[in-house]
């Protein structure tokens, strides 16, 4: 299966068992959504639980907080996460703090789905990865899926969380594990391990990493379309690098993270949003508080430049191959 | 009758359900009104007489070709032909840009097939200084003022040419001199910026007044109904243009428009004085906004103009309409084609023939094909002929911080 399949199975699978819950957002019924990742379920669970909105982010996400405060299980897509920003209000002032202003009275328990990152030459308005943004946030959880098996099981774990999430899809993942090298074929997902995606309803808690590749070198913080990145990057360089996939942001498996580091004494943070106040800055915090004595290198990381992301340099921007595994070597002090 | 009792009826939501797909109905377009048959308000008419007229709409071309009623603009011969030319330049040079997509040399691209009217002939009837706060579907605005076509097809190319450096996708222009405020991809912030230039306009006691577009979908921001407000509270001098070419994307319009009749009708909430107008009439469009245009420059405030108009072609290259769209819905739209449509004007005047169209024709082909090879000898993204990667460090600020230095420094290291 495809990133797209993993993720329409997952919002069919969700459909079919709880009928709270309800699917919408700019083109997301009819037309299945630019993606084509809510394709197929307004024919088949009717346009009452899969349909059309207007082009109002804000809109979107302030009814879905309405419904979710009613007892609906809404689950909208905004059509870029580069467009999420007129909902901003309604998710930071809202979604985020139902639960805290009312004591618990009142919650919202929604799936706000987006395509994020570059890759696709879409310029400064279809490329962005607004993670950091959402992380900032007290009473938002984070997910950056990258890869199908995940996608399924955390956006299932998703709408079934009781809070809101913020479930982030970097669209340059969606057909297949993007190696970084622009310039060769693209290689399907039908290639790759995680691309088996069991029938059926299944979660992947959200809070838990996962161990990408096993490694004993260095430890490689990554999510998204950086995991495959830097899978190409130990590749290259030789490294045995252990690369963990973070998925959930928020909340962020820190166990898994540590027991690494003291097992490396190394860490390389890559991300392909801007470096500065990037949710890199947590993650070499969080390192540095907890296994500052288990370091042998300073910690490195590697994203995008501080710039809007330009279309023509888009992979003079993107944090590739071989910035990350010239980074790899250096943390390696090699 | 007493008051409801909760839990006597099933309350049922509304989902609009317009049918979609090949084998779907076109969609009607409703209140057409007979060319010349809508009166022309005073300028200072009160915004809730020109209200009653909310389910008209401005025509001037009959079936025959003829101009007729009080909207008629009464241009000059040369000026229709040189409205012909401009329309039919900004078809050829989205026919080319198009191929240039097919042949693998550009990225992304979007046409305005079918909408050409509305952006030519409302550049030639403003003045132009005036600025305009376009959407992407505008290139006529740039093709009608002058502006080189090279530089555009250079910014689609994303070449070492390209005005822009390569910073923006394609059709992304920006122009100062030209009128022509740098586009966004986010839909409708520059309605509302469009309404804040108008009002510094006001403010310093210029003379040049604002023009804001949005298409029909983009309404639902909320964008949209800050311009609205701030235009009326402030009486701000523009023009507040929303083309209705029946489709965002895969949604048609009647999800942007929610209940109401029209969109025309969004004005009066705002007590600004509103016109539905045929989009593909080239001459009721530079009709309607001469008169907008006139109560803005007389500190009479905005108008709001929605151009009925039809999206032919698909919404870009990343879409697929066969999906969506029902069969045979250009050939079923009852306000035609908006260069088939003056052309018969001209006939009609004796000031055209077959002959000299298909002579225009292939001038302009020839115009449009000599300047894509010049922009195309100056390489495209595709051939890695761009402006040189480190100048996208450049203009994040009007000087260049130290970690942007350092950055820069790494750059292809
Ligand atoms: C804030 C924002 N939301 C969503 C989009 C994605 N998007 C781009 S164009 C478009 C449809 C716009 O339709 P309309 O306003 O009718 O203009 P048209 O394309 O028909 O000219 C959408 C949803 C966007 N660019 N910006």
């Amino acid at each position: 299966m495809t990133m797209i399949e993993a993720i329409r199975d997952a919002h069919a699978v969700a459909m079919e068992r709880d009928e709270r819950v309800v699917v919408f957002g700019e083109d997301v019924g009819y037309f299945g959504g630019v993606f084509r990742c809510t394709q197929g379920l307004q024919q088949r669970f009717g346009s009452h639980r899969c349909f059309d909105s207007p082009i109002s982010e804000a809109g979107i996400v302030g009814t879905a907080i309405g419904m979710a405060a009613y007892g609906l299980r809404p689950c909208v897509e905004i059509q870029f996460a580069d467009y999420v920003y007129p909902a901003y209000d309604q998710i930071v002032s809202e979604a985020a703090r139902l639960r805290h202003r009312s004591a618990g009275d009142f919650t919202a328990p929604l799936t706000i789905r987006m395509p994020t990152g570059g890759g696709i030459f879409g310029g400064q308005t279809h490329s962005q990865s607004p993670e950091a943004l959402f992380t900032h946030v007290a009473g938002l959880k984070t997910v950056v899926v990258s890869n199908p098996y995940d996608a399924k099981g955390l956006l299932l774990a998703a709408i079934e969380d009781d809070d809101p999430v913020i479930f982030l899809e970097p669209k340059r993942v969606y057909n297949g594990p993007f190696d970084g090298h622009h310039d060769r074929p693209i290689v399907p997902w039908s290639k790759h391990p995680l691309s088996e995606v069991p029938e059926g309803h299944y979660t992947i808690p959200l809070g838990e990493a996962r161990i990408h590749r096993p490694g004993g070198d260095l430890t490689v913080l990554a999510y998204g379309t950086l995991v495959h990145v830097a899978q190409t990057a130990a590749e290259e360089t030789g490294i045995d690098a252990e690369i963990i996939d973070l998925r959930t942001l928020l909340p962020l498996d820190v166990d898994t993270i540590v027991e690494s580091v003291v097992k490396t004494g190394r860490c390389l943070v890559v991300h392909e949003a801007t470096l500065t106040s990037g949710f890199g800055a947590e993650l070499s915090a969080t390192v540095q508080e907890r296994a500052f004595h288990h370091l042998e290198a300073p910690i490195v990381r590697v994203c995008g430049w501080d710039t809007p992301y330009p279309h023509a340099h888009e992979w003079s921007y993107f944090p590739g191959p071989a910035r990350v595994g010239q980074a790899m070597l250096e943390v390696m002090g090699r | 009758m007493d008051g409801e009792q909760v839990g006597q009826q099933a309350l049922r939501l509304h989902i609009p359900d317009t049918e979609r797909g090949p084998g779907a109905e076109p969609p009607e377009v409703r209140f057409i009104s007979a060319a010349g048959e809508m009166r022309r308000p005073e300028l200072d008419e009160p915004v809730e007489r020109i209200a009653l007229m909310r389910k008209q709409m401005v025509r001037v071309l009959d079936d025959d070709g003829a101009a007729t009623g009080p909207w008629d603009p009464q241009l000059t011969a040369d000026q229709l032909r040189t409205g012909l030319r401009d329309m039919m330049l900004v078809r050829a040079f989205d026919a080319r840009l198009l191929q240039a997509h097919r042949q693998g040399k550009i990225s992304f691209y979007m046409q305005c097939l079918g909408e050409e009217a509305i952006a030519c002939a409302h550049k030639r009837a403003l003045h132009p200084a005036d600025m305009h706060f376009p959407t992407y579907r505008q290139q006529g605005l740039l093709i009608a003022g002058g502006y080189p076509i090279v530089q555009m097809m250079n910014q689609v190319l994303s070449n070492e040419a390209d005005p822009l450096k390569g910073r923006q996708l394609p059709i992304m222009y920006s122009s100062k001199e030209y009128g022509f405020f740098t586009i966004s991809g986010n839909l409708a912030t520059q309605y509302v910026q469009g309404v804040g230039w108008a009002m510094a306009s006001a403010l310093s006691g210029d003379t040049r007044i604002a023009s804001a577009w949005i298409g029909e979908g983009a309404t639902a921001e909320s964008d949209f109904h800050a311009a609205l407000l701030f235009a009326s509270t402030y009486r701000a001098p523009v023009i507040l243009n929303i083309v209705n070419n029946q489709w965002a994307i895969s949604t048609p319009e009647d999800f942007a428009r929610g209940a109401s009749a029209t969109f025309a009708d969004r004005g009066f909430g705002y007590s600004i004085p509103a016109l539905r107008v045929d989009g593909n009439d080239y001459l009721a469009v530079y009709a309607a906004t001469r008169w907008a245009a006139a109560r803005a420059r007389g500190n009479l405030g905005p108008t709001l103009v929605e151009w009925v108009t039809l999206r032919r072609g698909a919404h870009s290259t990343s879409d697929d309409p066969s999906v969506y769209r029902p069969a045979g819905e250009a050939s079923h739209f009852p306000l035609g084609d908006p260069i088939a449509n003056l052309q018969r004007h001209l006939v009609t005047l004796g000031q055209w023939d077959d002959d000299r169209h298909a002579a225009l024709s292939n001038e302009l082909d020839a115009e449009v094909a000599a300047a894509f090879a010049e922009a195309d000898a100056h390489g495209s993204v595709k051939s890695g002929h761009t402006a040189d990667p480190r100048t996208m460090f450049d203009d994040v600020y009007a000087e260049l911080p130290r970690h942007l230095r350092e950055q820069r420094d790494q750059v292809g290291r």
